[in-house]
């Protein structure tokens, strides 16, 4: 008998018991084989997704538009990598909780500076391209001030164009705003923008953030995201794409996002992660929680699993 | 390489949803809970084979 | 908790007074074997009451972690992006995919189970604790392994998944857009330690055995025919006679209930 997890009084030792002939090897080993099969024959009928990613040139192709919008807006400052904070750069100040910012605390760890590493930099190295390269000039001879105006006035232009097209935005001082936009297009759509925001300075490129925070920073992503479900406010942290299950057992956490407060919250990431992790500390410790611990004598579901015993 | 291209412009439909309220699940998913619901039932209430031997040790 | 008999001097083939310059080694031994009462390592008997499908649902799990384990080699072999271009590579991916969900659905299962059966009695709260630590684990395993797909689902989750890790301050170590160390938590550091985790929970079940049913009075307080082991001068069955013992000096079984 042991003194035991409180609640329940002594239980007594489970060798002290009558037993019965039961293999357990061979148990494993039935089990082994009925998981094999079904996973075999789940795989021959359902095989598994597998939406190829979305590229920088394909992105150039389907939605021109948002690339020219996305690389005015790394320029203006105003997309979401430009104004993130730490840990790329310090743009803002980060998610709080009351009192508490985790997210400042390490710093700036993956430094990103998104107008130069995904638009500029990558621009530049187009020598053969005149338009290009005197574009970048005369950015870079302008003061602060002024590439802020520009860069502004034309990503605000392109907000107002009909279907956003750079073509039909109305005229005004963007300077060579347009036209390193443009050029950041013709870099995309030739395929090659991934290989200068991985492997330019690298050689081996295994690190996609700064292709990835490009691509996030337009709308094609999180379109193609939505027509599958995958949205926050969708229960998307839940689904998968195409008709796959997805993982159901992150139910609780998908679950919160969809709730007030944290639906319209700014700081909804940091308060979703606290609450989940209080309750996740709270399930670890359930044998030691006074009233959870011995819940399930009243729930009285075990009567079904020890029914063939005599008490 | 094509096959990828030609997945990409037209993409998988995604899977049918089921919406109750401010629930929204995919069937998929909804298949699946329901599922392991029912094992979990049959596991309680089926029988489980009684021991080969009848010993008593 | 039992002692292995050769604490007892009379008994041990060491003298008491050499103990204490025991090797490291036979330390270790002896603390190795004390884990699990003897021959409860593997044993092919249970109590009497392990009788109901709900029990299988943990052998399940294991059987559909080996699935993924071998599957999941497979796609080593290929490595990161083999599968979108070999079928043979998008069959072992799909293996891969549907025993990840038989292992959550299996472990689901085992853990309501275990929640209704209130499985944590009798000194069992880590069994549980460990438990729960894999499950959390097992989520973070294969949160990597849907990052590590180089897919669109990589891309979408990658740069959605970011934002809660950055807004805790782990994201500035743990950077979900980096295939390459995505890659390496995904197949060598969760894997050891989800593995290790698993491997701590299943010698607790094996040292504390499978949990008595509720209410379950004390086998030992009923008036027992003499156990034919237990001679005068020779130790019980380990596991038994500590606690047994420490029954007779109580009483009755059954302290109150909460």
């Amino acid at each position: 008998m042991s003194r035991g997890t409180g609640g329940w009084g002594p239980t007594p030792d489970s060798h002290a018991f009558p037993t019965r002939r039961y293999d357990l090897v061979k148990e494993f080993v039935i089990a082994l084989g009925v998981v094999t099969v079904l996973c075999v024959v789940a795989a021959l009928v359902f095989s598994s997704p597998d939406e190829p990613a979305i590229s920088l040139q394909q992105w150039a192709r389907q939605a021109p538009a948002d690339v020219v919008a996305t690389a005015a807006g790394e320029l203006a400052g105003t997309t979401t990598s430009a104004g993130y904070g730490p840990p790329y750069n310090t743009a803002a100040e980060g998610q709080t909780l009351g009192p508490v910012n985790l997210q400042k605390l390490p710093g700036v760890t993956l430094p990103v500076e998104p107008a130069k590493d995904f638009v500029l930099d990558p621009v530049r190295t187009l020598v053969g391209d005149t338009a290009a390269t005197t574009a970048v000039r005369v950015w870079e001879a302008a003061s602060a001030d002024q590439q802020q105006a520009w860069a502004t006035a034309y990503a605000d232009a392109l907000a107002k164009a009909p279907d956003g097209d750079p073509a039909k935005v109305a005229s005004g001082d963007y300077g060579p705003v347009p036209a390193i936009a443009a050029a950041e297009l013709r870099l995309a759509d030739s395929g090659a923008l991934e290989g200068l925001l991985t492997s330019r300075t690298s050689f081996f490129g295994v690190d996609s953030t700064k292709a990835l925070l490009l691509l996030a920073d337009g709308t094609h992503l999180e379109d193609a995201a939505r027509a599958q479900n995958l949205g926050g406010d969708q229960w998307g942290i839940m689904n998968e794409t195409g008709n796959y299950p997805g993982q159901p057992w992150l139910w609780l956490y998908s679950l919160w996002y969809q709730v007030p407060p944290f639906s319209t919250s700014d700081n909804a990431d940091i308060g979703v992660w606290a609450l989940m992790i209080l309750l996740s500390i709270g399930f670890v410790c359930i044998p030691w929680i006074p009233g959870l611990r011995t819940l399930p004598r009243h729930l009285g579901v075990h009567r079904l699993v020890w029914r063939t015993q005599r008490r | 390489m094509m096959t990828q291209l030609l997945a990409v412009s037209q993409p998988v439909p995604a899977g049918p949803v089921v919406q109750w309220g401010w629930v929204t699940i995919t069937v998929a998913n909804l298949v699946v809970i329901l599922a392991m619901i029912l094992i979990f039932v049959l596991a309680l209430v089926l029988p489980f084979p009684a021991p080969r031997e009848d010993e008593d040790r | 908790m039992s002692r292995p008999s050769t604490s007892d001097p009379s008994l041990g083939s060491e003298p008491a007074a050499r103990r204490g310059r025991d090797t490291w080694t036979a330390a270790l031994t002896r603390w190795v074997e004390g884990l699990v009462p003897k021959g409860q390592w593997l044993p092919d008997r249970q109590p009497v009451y392990v009788a109901s499908w709900i029990y299988v649902f943990g052998v399940a799990c294991l059987a559909s972690l080996v699935v993924i384990i071998a599957s999941g080699l497979v796609l080593t072999l290929g490595g990161v992006t083999w599968w979108h271009s070999s079928t043979v590579g998008h069959f072992f991916n799909s293996v891969h995919l549907w025993s990840v969900e038989l292992f959550f659905a299996t472990m689901v299962i085992h853990l309501w189970g275990k929640f209704f059966m209130a499985s944590w009695r009798g000194n069992r709260g880590l069994t549980w604790a460990t438990g729960a630590l894999a499950f959390f684990g097992s989520l973070g395993t294969a949160f990597t392994g849907y990052l590590i797909q180089t897919n669109f689902d990589s891309q979408w989750i990658s740069t959605q998944a970011k934002d809660g890790l950055n807004a805790a301050g782990f994201g500035a170590y743990f950077n979900v857009m980096n295939l390459g160390q995505m890659v390496l938590w995904h197949v060598s550091l969760l894997p050891l330690v989800v593995g290790g985790i698993v491997a701590v929970h299943i010698v607790l079940v094996r040292r504390r055995g499978v949990a008595p049913p509720i209410g379950a009075a004390d086998p030992t307080t009923s008036l027992p025919a003499p156990d034919p082991e237990a001679t005068l001068g020779a130790p019980a069955p380990e596991g038994r006679r500590t606690e047994s013992a420490s029954v007779r000096t109580v009483g009755s079984s059954q302290g109150p209930g909460a």
